[in-house]
């Protein structure tokens, strides 16, 4: 059984035919070939997948391609511009705030719409948003101050 | 040299790709025609196989072969031997390797008994449920003690025995020092299994090119040229023929080294044999049991002291779990030998251990390497000594320190690099000193008795450790000015996260006179280099980085005689910085590295006899022995009485790592080994039941630790530089996670004033649930030394 979907990545929009179990994480990483988006765990605990849907972030290997029809994603290669860094992108070049970099993409994904929500974030906040994506390198601390670092670039 | 940037915190050059998703891992790996494997595993911890059946598998569309082990033919063969035992006289070793595929008995779950190559990995997936293996089971031995019992059966029939190495070392005389004794303190400790649990999982990708004669294989390892020269060898290929790429790896931590993994041996195997490139991507499922372990082992150990709390002797019996097979040799339970001295000064020493098989995945070096275990034993045996002879926690460390005026220090045993376990340098009493200011040792009491009162349970545990890092054999790097000006360096090491990219350009950029921006360093790719070893150990830095730097001198003085040439003038008149060499006051006179580069390579006319192209060298460095770095751990806990619940509330580390390439990167890794030292001791502990089955398979039920569970970290540091290399670096990859365990054991201890209770933690890992058991139990010590390895 397949489906057609049209779906937007990265402000490109994609028409293909998927078999209904495809992972989206594999329909990107494999079909669109936007390997930035890792897959750690495909049972949906640690976060390396984690791309935006809307603007919100999800897990891709909890979800179906098939099922992205009509919607928005942008993966790490959708956040930085033409080679130009994000500022969340930045901080965590700025702060070490990356080691082995197999988690960072959905660090990434995930902290982009955390600041997005919570522009002004406090470090306990900033914990909390974190831990639903583990990381074996770093030991967050780095990652804590590049999100904070991140936050106040963004102000100014 | 205007601005040195060895020593300075630069930026990594890798993240500009890290971050925006451009780093190739394996799995990016795409290839025309691509095939897919997926593994049969055994779904019994100990069985025999009466029959594989791969025919209805075999027709489901899709499907391009499946192999057992009968189809491999004479390419079937256990694996490598990666570490003979050292030579220690009297030992037993009994060698059982790993096999690519089971062909009898299956001696752990999750072993490989089949494979299956299919157009993609969901059908491949979905045919290895087609699979029918015909299994007998047998009783499973998973317990270390009963291990020992021959009515347990036989991990491997024909030896008899599970016993997989017995290894006795003895430093003086221990019964002497008994004797002499005021204080003997007897304990058993137990330190249970754990998994590495990078966030990239294995994976391979071979590709035969038949046209070019060629096979290259993208593999997770830790240690490229190693798997290239053993897999050329084992597929009857030369050398120059296999190319080994280790991409950019989604964390190592001694699991991803060169294993001859049963999948990084059969798939280049087929990739030949089917003219096509294949890939395997282990799911986490697989990663809990197709990649190696860490950690289980039993100790029986004591202590003997003066009043003054002088040690007088150690002496430790340990049991140590080598799982279903030992292709790793001694260098987990060597390492827990050694490191139990520690920093101290321990004149008898009396060691013996029993590595003993079980039907348990294979336990290989993960961060630590069996460091910890010894570490916990020590450190546990002095905060017990301490409360006995009624010291002081820190002074009965401090009193027992190695003097610095003693180094090098020979403590007359053997190490897992072969040679005789000698400390080069060390000065432990700063790092004491340190960490007790920066925890705030001295008005602690007055403060847990404050906050006691206000209901809360605050504990301080402070540890101390030596680390033996960057040992041999040898690293090599070769190093070159491009026509662009760019320098390119290469080496034979694997990067997992290590910062490779940055620190060995560091080190390059001040001999060259180039900025760190310029250097683009490669590692990883046999075809780039051709020798070396490999990422393990903590040797890195030490060993790699001294070959690029002495690669990178040769490189410097051919600049300096190119350019010397050039401008008719003498070296010493020359600058070099900024990507180009100047003649000293003489503006204008300068020529760009690149230039020169061309000049050194010329297209036409004479050369002088012995004359090199290029600005290139390729240099070795082989360190004589390990360098030994130190520090102490201080942490603050607070506990919760009610749940057992443990909040850290601060956490200090002071290291010694001798001269520091990158603070940033250094103080990374020091960060993320707490981490997993945290993980170690608090959360992660692989549980077995009694036939040998793995009960908590799954991030979802293997806990590791998140942002809300490690806490902001003080970091300091003391500079005792090696003499053992020109850097006078030492490693500093695994001392984060080394002493955590003790640490976490005396803290809680501390916080709940268990020892007035007569209650000890004596075992790792210490979750929640197991806490509320030890601690709530009254004859408590009684259990926790009945405490046994699953």
């Amino acid at each position: 059984m397949s489906h057609k979907v049209s779906v937007t990545v990265n402000g490109t929009t994609h028409e293909r035919q998927v078999e209904a179990r495809l992972l989206l994480s594999d329909f990107l990483r494999h079909d669109l070939g936007l390997t930035g988006t890792h897959v750690g765990c495909e049972h949906g605990v640690c976060g390396a997948c984690t791309i935006l849907l809307d603007g919100l972030p999800v897990r891709s290997c909890l979800m179906l391609a098939a099922q992205t029809n009509g919607r928005a994603v942008t993966t790490i290669e959708g956040l930085s511009t033409d080679g130009k860094l994000s500022p969340l992108q930045e901080a965590f070049r700025d702060t070490h705030a990356l080691q082995c970099g197999y988690c960072t993409p959905g660090m990434l994904t995930t902290m982009t719409a955390f600041l997005a929500e919570t522009p002004n974030p406090s470090e306990d906040e900033i914990r909390e948003a974190l831990s639903g994506n583990l990381c074996r390198c770093t030991g967050y601390q780095n990652i804590v101050d590049a999100v904070k670092l991140a936050s106040q670039r963004m102000a100014r | 040299m205007s601005i040195r940037s060895f020593g300075q915190p630069i930026k990594r050059n890798e993240d500009g790709r890290l971050l925006q998703g451009k780093a190739l891992f394996v799995d990016d790996v795409e290839l025309p025609r691509m095939l897919h494997a997926a593994f049969v595993r055994s779904p019994y911890a100990h069985a025999r196989i009466r029959g594989i059946d791969t025919q209805a598998a075999k027709k489901r569309p899709g499907v391009v072969a499946i192999y057992t082990a009968t189809d491999l033919g004479a390419y079937w063969r256990p694996g490598f031997l990666l570490v003979p035992p050292p030579p220690i006289a009297g030992i037993t070793f009994n060698e059982r390797t790993q096999v690519p595929l089971v062909k009898d008995k299956v001696r752990h779950a999750g072993e490989p008994v089949a494979v299956v190559i299919a157009e993609d990995r969901y059908i491949a997936e979905d045919a290895v449920a087609e699979v029918v293996v015909d299994y007998e089971e047998l009783p499973a031995v998973v317990d270390l003690e009963q291990a020992r019992d021959a009515r347990s059966g036989f991990v491997h029939d024909d030896l008899k025995t599970n016993v997989a190495a017995h290894v006795r070392q003895i430093k003086g005389d221990y019964a002497k020092a008994v004797a002499g004794a005021a204080c003997v303190i007897k304990r058993r400790f137990l330190y249970d299994r754990g998994s590495s649990l990078p966030i990239e999982t294995r994976g391979v990708v071979a590709h035969w090119d038949a046209k070019a004669d060629r096979m290259t294989i993208w593999d997770t390892t830790q240690a490229p040229v190693f798997l290239r020269n053993g897999l050329a060898a084992m597929l009857g290929l030369s050398e120059r023929q296999v190319r080994v790429i280790a991409p950019f790896i989604g964390g190592g931590f001694g699991p991803k080294i060169m294993m001859f993994y049963p999948e990084e041996v059969i798939l280049p195997w087929a990739a030949r044999k089917l003219a096509r490139p294949i890939k395997w991507i282990e799911d986490r499922f697989e990663h809990f049991f197709a990649t190696t372990h860490e950690r289980g082992q039993l100790h029986d150990a004591e202590i003997a002291l003066t009043t003054d709390g002088r040690i007088l002797g150690v002496k430790d019996v340990f049991l140590h779990d080598t799982g279903a097979y030992d292709p790793y040799g001694l260098t987990v339970p060597i390492n827990s030998q050694c490191t139990l001295l520690g920093p101290y000064h321990i004149p008898n020493y009396d060691s013996t251990f029993t590595a003993l098989f079980t039907n348990k995945p294979i336990v290989t070096p993960y961060r630590g390497a069996g460091r910890q275990h010894g570490v916990f034993v020590i450190e546990r045996l002095l905060d017990i000594a301490a409360r006995e002879l009624k010291l002081d926690r820190a002074e009965i460390r401090r009193r027992n320190f190695i003097p610095p005026d003693d180094f090098p220090y020979n403590n007359q045993i053997i190490y897992q690099d072969f040679t005789a376990l000698t400390y080069d340098s060390g000065n432990y009493g700063p790092i004491l000193d340190k960490a007790l200011k920066a925890i705030g040792y001295a008005g602690f009491r007055d403060e847990q008795a404050r906050q006691r009162a206000k209901g809360k349970h605050l504990g301080l545990g402070i540890v101390a450790y030596v680390e033996g890092t960057g040992i041999g054999p040898y690293e090599g790097a070769k190093v070159q000015v491009q026509a662009s000006g760019k320098v390119s360096v290469a080496t034979g090491i694997g990067t997992q996260g290590q910062g490779h990219y940055t620190s060995f350009a560091q080190i390059v950029a001040d001999q060259v006179g180039a900025k760190v921006t310029d250097i683009e360093v490669v590692t990883g790719d046999t075809d780039q280099f051709y020798w070396g070893a490999g990422t393990f150990a903590s040797r890195g830095a030490v060993v790699a980085g001294n070959a690029v730097n002495e690669a990178a001198k040769v490189v410097r003085q051919k600049i300096l005689r190119t350019a010397a040439e050039h401008f008719e003038c003498a070296e010493a008149d020359l600058v070099i910085e900024d990507g180009k060499v100047t003649v000293n006051g003489v503006p204008g006179k300068s020529v760009a590295l690149g230039v020169l580069a061309n000049v050194a390579n010329p297209m036409r006319g004479a050369v002088k006899p012995g004359t090199e192209p290029g600005l290139e060298a390729t240099s070795y460095f082989g360190p004589e022995m390990g360098a030994t770095a130190a520090g102490v751990h201080a942490m603050i806990v607070e506990v919760d009485p009610e749940t057992l619940m443990v909040e850290i509330k601060d956490y200090v580390v002071v290291h010694d790592c001798g001269t520091v390439i990158n603070p940033l990167i250094l103080a990374g890794q020091i960060h993320g080994g707490v981490a997993q030292g945290i993980g170690n001791a608090f959360y992660e502990q692989l549980v077995f039941d009694g036939q040998g089955q793995l009960r908590n398979a799954s991030l979802a039920d293997y806990l590791i630790p998140t942002a809300l569970d490690v806490p902001r970290m003080t970091l300091d540091h003391t500079v005792t530089p090696s003499p053992l290399n020109p850097l006078g670096i030492k490693g500093a990859g695994e001392a984060g996670a080394i002493p955590v365990g003790p640490l976490f054991a005396q803290a809680v201890e501390d916080a709940l004033g268990l020892p007035d209770k007569g209650i000890e933690l004596n075992e790792i890992p210490l979750s929640p649930s197991r806490l509320w058991e030890l601690a709530g139990s009254a004859d408590n010590i009684t259990a926790s030394q009945q405490a046994r390895v699953r």
